[in-house]
């Protein structure tokens, strides 16, 4: 079992724990993730590690509630535990020689983007930070993204924080005024999609953070299949990085989408069950 | 008294209905009784060059524990067995008992063979049923053996080097301990309760289980050295599943049977109240002849189902253990042999409809002396599903390659080990599906048998 050490509620949608686990605390380098489990008839949930503090031994993953699993993973509180926490897994994203990148994440994406600003800031490099959102409602690490970032793009789909739109305008405005050793990704597909077109023509070195439906994470189940350069790659073994250039988000996309109706289904059965409880 | 019994066929091991038991996850085959057992274990015939002990990958003393069943002393059957083999319910249960002790016997020459797999289980039933004693860890020699893989090669390393007095920790990535016998081998032909006592006896002989512990990631093979563990087993089983590379392979409702298989064995995903969701489909082709497709097929025809398995040779070609390929047959599951997919054909939506086939024709024997299929021409039809299953096998794990300098592996990334399972690198051992590719349960067990008794003279020799 492993500890919930904190407990955060981000927005109405997307929540913040740390996790004691001080092994994968000492390990974990940016861009790994972690698979866990609520309970014991839970599902295995791959999450990207959004930070580590190894003098605590606590390990922080942000998640957002789509479905039962995630659900049950939301009522757990600060103290209690949960069954599984398995990593660090995947490979670290590459940042070695890079002294000038731009980093893009979109929504709960910006969650597995701070650590790589973050270590890039380590690094010396110079960052810079675009982040989107649906409206201000979702606006998530906003600070800590600007303790790491030379500059910080904010966008929201509405206009209601920020600048009004996607991150790609202000991703083009950056590589139209200078010139960038990498393009880092992370967010939901459509939007890494879209923000690799931005990127092509500049030629820079563009990496997505992909993350595929997943069952054991370590190379054995081929559910995180994902089409890179007309070759099948798997995203716990491969990546979870890969050149954005190369990668078939169209595919990507059709995929996610095949436990669309069982997850709609889950979380109905949860809201009803929730409903029970409040009934007494 | 009349202590031989010549009948020329095997009793018959009662099984569930098949029109019942396609519908239900419990246990096909039911067992025999005691009576039965004993009836069966006298057609041995006792034959001196005991040729069965010789097909048999970790040479169980057959005629001794056949022996014992017929005098009705089962507990001492259990014991014979054990001296050699580390998990007799599961062996007895998911051998290819045809393709080895049972192939070699006497009395198959003129009839069937003795049901060898079936009075082993018996044996490890009864034992099972009526003891509640657990082994008691030897006296410990003081050194450390790391063990990476909880599946049948690493069980059976931990098991023998534990009875040895080392004190034996095994590191496994998945939450549940047991490998492939939980995540692969589905409840209806290896009940999980059976797993985890095997699992259980483990853990009372003193080995300690470590899950949720990827090794390669959370420690590599050096970081285990440092930590003072003075020998290395890696177990870590067959890895990612191969797909044929064809069009449409990617879309919406086609699955490797690892994926398809861990969902519902490992995730128990047909239970009412999973959290993990499983493909509801209708019509489903699973890909590929060997037990993991057989296996993979039951699964999705108790999920409801029609199922075809689609091979690209023949019925006598198939790798299948021969009473899961007629299990499969009495469920209902229909075969379509020499056919080879060529397109997963998709609607708008990128849900699979249809598969698209070609007919095969066997040509020259090839590399592994079976005749090689090639396809028919003006031969391609369309089967209607809504599913498909790539059952096909496995290419190495990258993981531990990866991560471990020196370590020497095969053409294909296969761990390079010896048949006592040495490797490259001094201290470093391999067995089971690392090192020799998809294989069965008996040879990974036997793989880490050998490894257990090299890593024992290894450390002595130090």
């Amino acid at each position: 079992m492993y500890r919930i050490l904190t407990r955060k509620s981000l927005n109405p949608s997307v929540t913040m724990i740390e996790v004691e686990a001080p092994r994968i605390a000492m390990k974990a380098r940016a861009g790994q993730f972690v698979i866990l489990r609520a309970d014991a008839r839970g599902e295995r949930i791959p999450l990207t590690i959004a930070g580590c503090d190894r003098a605590r031994g606590a390990v922080t993953v942000i998640f957002q509630i789509v479905g039962g699993a995630t659900l049950s993973l939301d009522r757990k509180q600060a103290g209690e535990e949960i069954a599984d926490f398995v990593g660090p897994l995947g490979n670290p994203t590459d940042v070695a020689g890079v002294k000038k990148a731009i980093v893009v994440g979109g929504g709960v994406g910006c969650a597995i983007a701070l650590p790589v600003a973050r270590r890039l800031k380590e690094l010396g490099a110079d960052v810079r930070s675009v982040i989107g959102f649906r409206s201000r409602d979702f606006v998530i690490l906003e600070e800590e993204f600007r303790a790491v970032s030379d500059t910080l793009d904010i966008t929201t789909d509405d206009g209601s924080y920020g600048e009004r739109g996607n991150v790609c305008a202000p991703l083009k405005r950056l590589l139209d005024g200078e010139t960038f050793d990498a393009v880092y990704l992370v967010g939901p597909l459509v939007m890494m999609k879209y923000a690799a077109l931005t990127a092509k023509p500049y030629g820079v070195k563009t990496v997505a953070s992909m993350n595929p439906i997943m069952i054991d994470g370590t190379g054995m189940c081929g559910c995180c299949r994902i089409r890179v350069g007309g070759e099948t790659k798997f995203a716990c073994v491969d990546g979870p990085d890969f050149d954005a250039q190369l990668v078939d988000f169209d595919e990507a996309i059709m995929r996610s989408r095949t436990y669309l109706a069982f997850e709609a289904e889950a979380r109905e059965r949860h809201c009803n069950l929730y409903k029970k409880e409040v009934r007494g | 008294m009349k202590t031989f019994n010549d009948r020329a066929t095997k009793y018959p091991m009662p099984v569930q209905d098949p029109l019942v038991r396609s519908q239900n996850f419990e246990e096909v085959a039911l067992g025999y009784d005691a009576e039965t057992a004993v009836l069966e274990a006298k057609r041995c015939l006792h034959c001196k060059n005991r040729p069965c002990v010789k097909g048999c990958p970790v040479a169980v003393d057959i005629p001794a524990f056949l022996g014992k069943i017929a005098e009705g002393a089962f507990e001492e059957a259990y014991e014979v067995i054990s001296r050699t083999s580390s998990l007799p319910a599961v062996c007895g249960r998911v051998c290819p008992q045809e393709r080895q002790c049972e192939k070699e016997c006497t009395r198959g020459i003129k009839g069937e063979s003795v049901a060898i797999g079936r009075l082993e289980r018996f044996a490890a039933d009864h034992h099972f049923a009526h003891t509640q004693d657990k082994p008691k860890p030897p006296a410990p020699n003081g050194h450390r053996v790391a063990v990476v893989g909880s599946g049948p090669a690493g069980l059976a390393c931990a098991g023998d080097l534990a009875k040895m007095g080392y004190e034996v920790t095994v590191f496994e990535a998945l939450h549940t301990a047991g490998g492939v016998l939980v995540y692969g081998i589905p409840e209806f032909r290896l009940p999980k309760k059976i797993v985890a006592r095997e699992i259980e006896n483990l853990v009372s002989l003193g080995v300690r289980i470590e899950t949720n512990s990827v090794v390669g990631r959370l420690y590599t093979v050096e970081e285990l050295q440092e930590e003072g563990f003075e020998a290395i087993f890696l177990g870590t089983g067959a890895g990612l599943p191969r797909f044929m590379g064809i069009k449409g392979e990617n879309a919406k409702g086609v699955f490797s049977a690892n994926e398809y298989l861990t969902r519902a064995n490992l995730m128990k995903a047909y239970e009412e109240d999973a959290e993990t969701p499983i493909y509801r489909a209708k019509r489903v082709a699973v890909v590929g002849g060997g037990n993991v497709a057989m296996d993979a097929a039951r699964t999705a025809k108790r999920l409801g189902a029609d199922v075809c398995i689609v091979y690209r040779r023949g019925r006598e070609e198939l790798p299948a253990r021969k009473e899961e390929v007629v299990h499969a047959e009495e469920e209902g599951i229909t075969f379509r042999f020499l056919t080879n997919p060529v397109e997963v054909i998709t609607d708008a939506d990128e849900n699979v409809v249809a598969l698209r086939c070609v007919e095969m024709e066997l040509g020259e024997p090839d590399g592994s002396g079976r005749r090689r299929p090639i396809p028919k021409e003006n031969s391609e039809f369309e089967l209607p599903v809504d599913c498909v299953i790539m059952a096909l096998g496995t290419s190495p794990n990258p993981l531990i390659k990866q991560t471990t300098a020196g370590l020497e592996t095969g053409l294909h990334g296969e761990i390079a080990a010896d048949g006592e399972g040495r490797t490259s690198l001094p201290g470093v051992f391999a067995g089971g599906d690392a090192v020799t590719g998809s294989a069965t349960v008996i040879l990974a067990m036997g793989a880490g048998k050998n490894a257990a008794r090299a890593i024992d003279e290894y450390i002595r020799g130090k």
